[in-house]
């Protein structure tokens, strides 16, 4: 049996709740012990992932599970999906609109950001139906 | 005074059992049990917040008197800056340094002076920075005892310089007077993690510090000694930027460096490296983070209005027209300046050591979180509902500590009762019972 579950809301309507579903599970891994660098390791991974589900997928949610050896975040939205994901994977590389770059995001460094810190990165992602981000972080 | 992991404690007869301090506490390290306060251990990391807001002064800090320093043949003073800026501003820093003299030390070393050194060695290594960036500064006590319980993946971030504090009086002991026989060192602090840092050091086995006396204890004697001078002794030696160390951004500024963040007060400090902790970039890469509002002059040992305070550090500070200067020719030991060993990690959040064990505390936890109303109003002694699911499922609280949930289960049981009361046992009938009264 899994450690922990819990499927967050990813909530884009509300700027004020942005990284809160990473602030939330960062708490868990603490009360659960797990050691500091894979904390860090998960914390900004998931934060990046949270965020790109907001200003891309246009919200939706993060189901995370806790197992013996490993920490599963598998993130889901219906927005536009990605049409190359190679090429959303390259540094710099960002469709982000003026809007969200000037709310400091979108400088096309949080897919690269997530693969640096996790140890497995899937993107599913259908254009027109939306993207699901799989990473996996070992124990 | 030996063997204290903390300096803030509580006098039980003036605490009240009121719950003002438990909301306030950024750690969530105080209960109210049996009508009075306690410190969880663990968890304080001696901010003082709570000793700034009871109503009733029963929190304070264990700090030294005045009078312990007749217990030495030589004494030595290291004021911290908020010092200078507790008296008016009619009184110049020398002449606080002489009127602090003349209450009974032999010599007087700046924090000050240390902090000048302190900035010139953390000039040259940002000029070698290297990753994990951005470094987080040490000279702040409190922040670090919250790093090591709740951002314990920061640790490695914090510079490890030791505080003005210690690197003062580690020159007083050893380049100054080596020869001195039964040595008194004693700081003059503007707060309580200070006295922690003296008691309980971290970053080295013990500190150079003998005593450490509050600016509160100190004020009264030290504005009459200062009101009645008859000669003022050119004292002071630590330059402008030293100075302003006792307020925000004076670290940071006194680096001269251009990527530097600074950050005052527990709850933004918290918040702050809950975002560096997500990777938040800072486009800096050193970040000054003081537990108090305005800085050190914002202490909850002090006696001035932190804001006053600091309106007058900038102004006397920027009277003084002098260079921070090297202590003597040479340079100085790396073992004066640098902390000896590494800062661990303090499991004060962690639930059980086995990951398992506090899987299943956190569910139940989850669990009694659920069954409480949600409100945090503290009436059972915990900050929030979820503090007190915590305390449940330790086997420190129970669930009818809830008010809400105490009164939910008497009106089941006064319901119980009144429907017992009014069943009538087949050998009775209603006529009976009337019979009788």
């Amino acid at each position: 049996m899994a450690l922990f579950t819990k499927k967050y809301i990813i909530d884009a309507d509300n700027s004020l709740s942005y990284g809160q579903a990473s602030s939330n599970f960062k708490k868990v891994l603490k009360l659960l012990g797990i050691a500091p660098p894979i904390i860090k390791r998960t914390a900004i991974a998931m934060y990046e992932a949270e965020i790109n589900t907001i200003i891309h997928g246009g919200g939706g949610t993060a189901q995370v599970v806790i197992e013996d050896d490993h920490i599963k975040i598998m993130f889901e939205d219906h927005g536009p999906g990605i049409a190359d994901i190679e090429q959303a994977m390259q540094v710099g590389y960002s469709t982000a609109s003026h809007k969200v770059r000037e709310m400091g995001f979108g400088a096309g460094l949080g897919l690269p950001n997530i693969q640096k810190n996790v140890s497995e990165l899937k993107i599913d992602s259908t254009p027109g139906k939306g993207t699901k981000v799989t990473i996996r972080i070992a124990l | 005074m030996n063997n204290i992991k903390h300096s803030v404690i509580l006098e039980r007869n003036k605490c009240v059992g009121c719950t003002n301090c438990i909301g306030h506490c950024p750690t969530e390290a105080i209960r109210v049990r049996q009508g009075k306060a306690c410190i969880l251990d663990e968890r304080c990391i001696d901010c003082g917040e709570c000793i700034r807001v009871c109503p009733h002064h029963a929190k304070r800090a264990q700090s030294d008197a005045l009078t312990d320093i007749q217990r030495y043949d030589f004494t030595v003073a290291i004021p911290a800056p908020t010092l200078y800026g507790q008296l008016g501003d009619k009184y110049s820093i020398d002449r606080i340094l002489t009127a602090l003299k003349k209450l009974g030390f032999d010599a007087i070393f700046e924090a000050a002076e240390a902090a000048d050194i302190v900035t010139a060695k953390l000039k040259e290594m940002l000029k070698e920075k290297t990753d994990p960036l951005p470094w987080i500064s040490s000279s702040c006590p409190a922040i670090i005892r919250l790093i090591q319980r709740r951002f314990p993946s920061l640790l490695e971030q914090i510079v490890r310089l030791e505080a003005p504090m210690e690197v003062a009086a580690r020159i007083v002991k050893q380049e100054l007077y080596p020869d001195k026989k039964n040595i008194g060192v004693f700081f003059i602090s503007p707060c309580p993690a200070k006295i922690t840092a003296v008691k309980n050091p971290i970053g080295a086995q013990s500190s150079a510090v003998d005593g450490v006396i509050s600016i509160s204890e100190i004020f009264l004697p030290l504005q009459n000694a200062a009101a009645n001078l008859s000669e003022v002794e050119p004292l002071g030696r630590a330059s402008i930027k030293g100075v302003n160390w006792a307020r925000s951004e004076g670290e940071s500024q006194a680096t001269e460096w251009a990527g530097t963040v600074a950050v005052d007060g527990i709850v933004n400090v918290i918040n702050f490296l809950e975002e560096l902790e997500n990777g938040k970039t800072t486009y800096a890469d050193f970040i000054e983070v003081m537990a108090c509002p305005g800085g050190c002059v914002g202490g909850a040992l002090t006696v001035e209005n932190p804001y006053i305070c600091k309106a007058r550090i900038i102004r006397k500070a920027g009277k003084i027209n002098r260079e921070a200067r090297e202590r003597g020719k040479t340079p100085l030991r790396q073992q004066l300046i640098m902390m000896e060993s590494e800062i661990p990690p303090v499991q004060g959040l962690t639930l059980d050591a086995d990951v398992h064990t506090a899987a299943e505390k956190m569910a139940r936890i989850q669990q009694y979180t659920e069954e409480l109303p949600g409100l945090d109003c503290s009436s059972c002694g915990a900050p929030t509902c979820a503090a007190l699911a915590e305390d449940i499922v330790a086997g420190t609280a129970k669930k009818n500590d809830c008010i809400f949930i105490l009164r939910e289960e008497i009106i089941i049981l006064t319901e119980g009762l009144a429907e017992l009361g009014s069943w009538m046992p087949p050998l009775l009938s209603k006529e009976s019972r009337k019979k009788d009264e």
